[in-house]
C-alpha cells in the first residue's frame, strides 16, 4: 500500500468512527474540510505514528503546518524513508 | 522525649498473647515457622544484644526474614527503618543519614563501606532466645512510600500503634484466619496484612520474589488461605494465570489502586461466598475505610462522617482522610508536610459525586491534557475493563502535535486473541483483534466524551506492574 493510500484510509477510518461526514478525499482538499476536527486529526496523527513509526510534526518548524491533504501527505513523505 | 511507656506491649508479646489455633504459622515458599516456636527462634545473631536502643536499618532479602526480625526488634530497637525490596543502593547513604542509623541488619548483599556497623541476619530461623524487655521501647517503624518515581524515596514514620490502631481487636469467632497477600510486607500495604495476622490470631503465607503467581496461588490454596489482599492489578494478573480457582478465600480485599466495577464483579463471580471488599489506604494516611457492598466508589454519606476513627473530607475534588492510623510524619522532610490544618492527609485521589456515590476518577498527578480537557486514565481503564474480552488495560497520554496529548490504551485481551504473535498470526486471530479493537472503541464512545476515547488501542501480552503491584504509570 502506498503512503498516500495508508493516510487516506486512516483518515476515512477515523472520520467514520467519529461519525463525521466524509467528502471524497483529494490532494487539494483543505484539512479543515476533510471531515475531521482537531481531535480527529490528532487521532489520525497518533495512528499513523503507530503504523509508520514517525510523527513528522515533531520536526515541523513554525508556520509549515500543512493546509491541504496534499501538504499532509507530502509532510509524511518527507519524513519516511 | 522519653520513648518508654511501661504499659506498652511489644509485638512479640502481643503476637503470642493473641488467641489463635495451636498450629498458627508464618511461611514462605521455602520455610514454615510455627508461631508457638517463636520464643525460641531468632534471626538476629544469637547471644548478643546488638539492637537495644539502636536505630536499625532492616535490609532483609526475604519477607519471612523481615517478619521474624520485626518480631524480634519491636520494643528493643529505638527505630526500625524497613527497606523495601527494590531500594536502590544509591539512596542508601541518604537513608542512613535521615534515619540516623547506627546498626544495619542485612540478610542480602549490600554495598561495602557504608560506614555503619553491619550484622548479618540469618536467612533461616535459628534456635535461640530472643532479647526480651519488660519495659519495651515505643519503637518507631519507618516505611517507604511506593508512589514516587525517581528522587529520594520518602520515609514515613509510624509506630506499632499507628500501624495497628484500626485493626479489629478482640477474639475471632471460629478458627484463626490464614492471611496472605500479593503485597510485600516491607511496604505499607503488606505490613497491614502482617500485623493483622500477628495481632488477630492468624497465620500468614508470604510470597517469594522468584515465585510465579500461579505457583504462589497454588501454594496459598494448599495452605488454606482464607483472607487475601492485593491491588486490582495483582488480582487481574492472578486471574490471567488461570490459577485463581486454586484458592477459596472467604475475604478478598483490593487496595492501592482504584478498584473498578469489572474487577469487583469478576472476583465476586470467582469467589461467590467471599466478602469482596475494596479499601482505601496510603502509607501516609493509614487505612481510610473499607467498602463491602461490591460496588465501585463509596457511599456519599461516608463523607464528614467520622465513623470508626476515620474522617473523610473532599477538598477541591480530592479525598482527604484523618485517622488515628496516620503516620507521625516524614523522617526526611518537614514532619507536618502532609497534614493540613485540620489534621487531614490529602491523598491525591480525585473523586466525583454521581448520584449518592463518590467514584474515583484518578490521581492528581496522572492527569492527561487533551486539547485543554482533563482526562484521568483510571476512568477510561474502568470502561475498557468492562468489556468481556478484556483482561486488563492501561491508559496513557502520548504527546500529540495537534492537541498537546492524546489518550492511548494498551490492552491485554483474553488469550484467544493473542494466540499468535504479531506477524505470524493467522487471518482469524488478526481479524479477531480488528473486531475487538472496534468494539472497545465503540464501547468507549458510548460512555465517554470524544476526547477521552483512546486514539489508539494496542494489544499486548502483559502490562508491567511496579514492585508495589500497581500499574506502572510513567508521566507522559
Amino acid at each position: 500500500m502506498t503512503l498516500r493510500m495508508t493516510i487516506f484510509e486512516t483518515i476515512q477510518q477515523v472520520a467514520a468512527e467519529l461519525g463525521k461526514p466524509q467528502p471524497p478525499l483529494r490532494e487539494d482538499l483543505h484539512l479543515a474540510d476533510s471531515g475531521l476536527d482537531s481531535l480527529g486529526l490528532a487521532v489520525v496523527v497518533a495512528r499513523l505514528e503507530d503504523r509508520l513509526g514517525v510523527d513528522p510534526f515533531s520536526r515541523l518548524v513554525d508556520g509549515a503546518f500543512p493546509m491541504t491533504l496534499g501538504d499532509f501527505v507530502q509532510l509524511y513523505e518527507s519524513a519516511t524513508p | 522525649m522519653n520513648p518508654r511507656r511501661p504499659s506498652r506491649l511489644a509485638l512479640r508479646d502481643r503476637l503470642l498473647a493473641s488467641s489463635g489455633p495451636q498450629e498458627r504459622f508464618i511461611s514462605d515458599e521455602a520455610t514454615r515457622v510455627a508461631v508457638r516456636g517463636l520464643p525460641s527462634t531468632v534471626v538476629l545473631p544469637p547471644g548478643s544484644d546488638p539492637a537495644s536502643g539502636r536505630s536499625v536499618l532492616l535490609a532483609a532479602d526475604t519477607q519471612l526474614t523481615c517478619a521474624l526480625a520485626l518480631i524480634e526488634l519491636d520494643g528493643v530497637a529505638r527505630r526500625i527503618v524497613i527497606c523495601p525490596p527494590d531500594l536502590a543502593d544509591d539512596h542508601l547513604p541518604a537513608v542512613l543519614e535521615s534515619g540516623d542509623i547506627d546498626l544495619i541488619l542485612s540478610s542480602g548483599s549490600l554495598p561495602r563501606s557504608l560506614g555503619r556497623p553491619l550484622l548479618r541476619l540469618s536467612r533461616s530461623p535459628q534456635s535461640g532466645v530472643p532479647k526480651r524487655s519488660d519495659d519495651p521501647l515505643a519503637t518507631e517503624w519507618v516505611l517507604f512510600t511506593s508512589g514516587t518515581t525517581g528522587g529520594e524515596p520518602k520515609m514515613v514514620v509510624h509506630t506499632l500503634d499507628s500501624l495497628s490502631s484500626h485493626l479489629p481487636s478482640g477474639p475471632l469467632a471460629g478458627p484463626g484466619p490464614v492471611w496472605s497477600t500479593f503485597y510485600d510486607i516491607r511496604r505499607y500495604g503488606g505490613m497491614q496484612v502482617f500485623l493483622r495476622a500477628c495481632l488477630g490470631g492468624g497465620s500468614l503465607i508470604l510470597s517469594s520474589a522468584s515465585e510465579p503467581s500461579a505457583a504462589f496461588l497454588a501454594r496459598a490454596g494448599l495452605c488454606g488461605v482464607s483472607h487475601i489482599l492485593g491491588t486490582p492489578s495483582h488480582w487481574r494478573r492472578a486471574i490471567m494465570t488461570g490459577q485463581a480457582h486454586a484458592i477459596r478465600p472467604s475475604y478478598v480485599r483490593l487496595s492501592g489502586e482504584v478498584a473498578d466495577q469489572a474487577i469487583l464483579t469478576r472476583l465476586q463471580q470467582l469467589y461467590p461466598d467471599a466478602i469482596v471488599a475494596h479499601a482505601f489506604a496510603s502509607t501516609e494516611a493509614g487505612v481510610g475505610f473499607e467498602v463491602r457492598d461490591g460496588l465501585e466508589g463509596f457511599p456519599a454519606d461516608l463523607v464528614g462522617n467520622s465513623g470508626v476513627g476515620t474522617a473523610i473530607a473532599i477538598v477541591d475534588g480530592s479525598l482527604r482522610l484523618r485517622s488515628g492510623a496516620s503516620a507521625a510524619g516524614y523522617l526526611n522532610r518537614n514532619p507536618k508536610s502532609f497534614l493540613d490544618d485540620g489534621g487531614f492527609v490529602d491523598t491525591g485521589d480525585l473523586v466525583e459525586l454521581r448520584g449518592d456515590r463518590y467514584h474515583f476518577t484518578g490521581r492528581k498527578e496522572g492527569l492527561i491534557n487533551v486539547g485543554g480537557n482533563k482526562v484521568y486514565p483510571e476512568e477510561i481503564e474502568a470502561i475498557i475493563n468492562q468489556h468481556p474480552d478484556v483482561v486488563i488495560s492501561r491508559v496513557k497520554g502520548r504527546r500529540n502535535p495537534i492537541t498537546g496529548s492524546v489518550v492511548t490504551a494498551d490492552v491485554v485481551p483474553r488469550p484467544v486473541f493473542l494466540s499468535c504473535r504479531a506477524g505470524t498470526a493467522p487471518v482469524d486471530a488478526l481479524s479477531g483483534q480488528v473486531r475487538l479493537r472496534h468494539e472497545i472503541l465503540d464501547f468507549c464512545r458510548a460512555k465517554l466524551s470524544a476526547y477521552k476515547v483512546p486514539a489508539t488501542v494496542t494489544f499486548v501480552d502483559s502490562i508491567a506492574l511496579s514492585p508495589a503491584g500497581k500499574l506502572v504509570r510513567s508521566i507522559a
